[in-house]
């Protein structure tokens, strides 16, 4: 006969399945993106963003304080377009600041550097939709490589 | 002379061999192709769910749990000689969900629950149970094989997804707790590498296929065991043989067909 304990034990036992399988689809596979109340959006243009990445991290001084949500091709001027979501705590950045798209380590993950610029007093700070003009694109280690054989061809004539 | 008996007996053995595999087909046909019963079936399958499912739940969690930190262990060292520590979250994530996870679940149930199946269903042939059974116009097949069926099918998937998770938060108790990686970059890195479709519904299928094949290696061994202490010690030994190899085979097919 069957007993009551069996019966809960094995419903739990298909639950927590079924919760592994949930955790897996929601929390590793994630799709969601902080896009609510505790972030504010900038974008910046970037003429290549190398293989930086949906979800990459915006940094300032190495610290975390956003990320990337969105990459698109701007299909008029040809250029990348960068969506990033910024801390709502952060916001006293500088309109005169920069972008630049930073490698961690020699092969790591491409991540944005964020450079406060200069605050002269009347500079006003960004703020939700604002977009960052001063930007510099990824180092693409093939075109340096290019660059320096063509340096070295130019030479030796 | 000599050798036409070992040809005889070459073409013996692989006759066996054939109808052998005819033979677990049949079995599992006949058991599974039914008229489902659920006011009958449901409390034979819950019971076996308990015996298949929640008896190997504690084995499963721990060694999910050994296994991802260990991952992370060695992969930390490794990764971060090339300053890429960060990618040890998408390292122990993906291992685990395309080949651990299954593979290491199927090979724990053949040793927990294929074992005990065979030994269970075995002894009941000895003793033959599975006859009275017959006599008393019941199918044993239907009574017995296709309840344990059923639940090794349904809990083994469950397991497997339990141990991926279970190893990846043991990925992150090592890599983010004790060797220091900042856990937004281990979790963002993780999720923008993961894809459900790809590494998720591909670990499913491939545990929902060993899981078919241990289950049925565990049942036909029990179903056509010689009925002593020795044919029951040889087939529980069997199984476990049996269906590792065809776990680990298969899984190497089923990744060259996924991932190739």
């Amino acid at each position: 006969m069957l007993t009551r304990k069996i019966e809960f034990l094995v419903g739990c036992f298909l639950l927590t399945g079924l919760a592994a399988f949930l955790t897996l689809v929601f929390n590793v596979a994630n799709i969601k993106i902080d896009s609510g109340e505790s972030t504010y959006a900038l974008t910046a243009r970037f003429t290549n963003v190398g293989g930086l990445k949906v979800r990459s991290p915006v940094k300032v001084g190495g610290v975390t304080v956003g990320r990337v949500s969105d990459i698109i091709l701007d299909p008029k001027q040809l250029d990348a377009v960068v969506t990033i979501q910024i801390d709502k705590r952060y916001d006293q950045f500088p309109e005169t600041s920069s972008l630049s798209i930073l490698t961690s380590g020699l092969l790591g993950e491409q991540f944005l550097g964020l450079t406060p610029g200069f605050d002269d007093g009347d500079t006003s700070m960004l703020k939700s939709g604002d977009k960052i003009e001063n930007t510099h694109s990824a180092l693409v280690l093939e075109d340096l490589i290019g660059q320096f054989l063509y340096s070295l061809g130019s030479k030796d004539k | 002379m000599r050798i036409v008996e070992r040809i005889t007996a070459l073409g013996h053995n692989a006759i066996e061999f054939i109808s052998g595999f005819g033979r677990a087909g049949i079995m599992l046909w006949n058991a599974i192709v039914n008229v489902p019963r659920f006011r009958k079936g449901t409390p034979l399958l819950i019971k076996q769910l308990y015996v298949v499912g929640v008896q190997s739940f504690v084995i499963i969690t721990i060694s999910g749990l050994f296994i991802g930190m260990v991952l992370a262990l060695q992969g930390y060292n490794i990764l971060s000689d090339f300053g890429t520590s960060e990618s040890l979250g998408p390292m122990v994530a993906l291992s685990l969900l395309r080949e651990l996870g299954p593979v290491v679940t199927a090979l724990l149930f053949a040793g927990r629950a294929g074992s005990a199946l065979t030994a269970e269903i075995g002894l009941m042939k000895s003793t033959e149970q599975l006859s009275s059974l017959e006599m008393m116009a019941v199918d044993p097949l239907r009574q017995v094989i296709a309840p344990r069926f059923w639940a090794g099918v349904i809990s083994m998937p469950l397991l497997a997804m339990i141990f991926s998770a279970v190893g990846i938060y043991g990925g992150h108790i090592v890599g983010v707790e004790w060797k220091g990686i900042d856990a937004g970059s281990f979790w963002s890195i993780l999720q923008s590498q993961v894809e459900w479709h790809q590494d998720i519904l591909n670990s499913l299928i491939k545990s929902v296929v060993f899981a078919v094949v241990v289950t049925w290696i565990a049942l036909y061994r029990g179903y056509q065991v010689i009925p002593n202490p020795e044919g029951i010690s040889r087939a529980t030994t069997k199984t476990v043989v049996q269906a590792s190899l065809a776990v680990l085979a298969l899984d190497f097919l089923l990744t060259a067909l996924m991932f190739g």
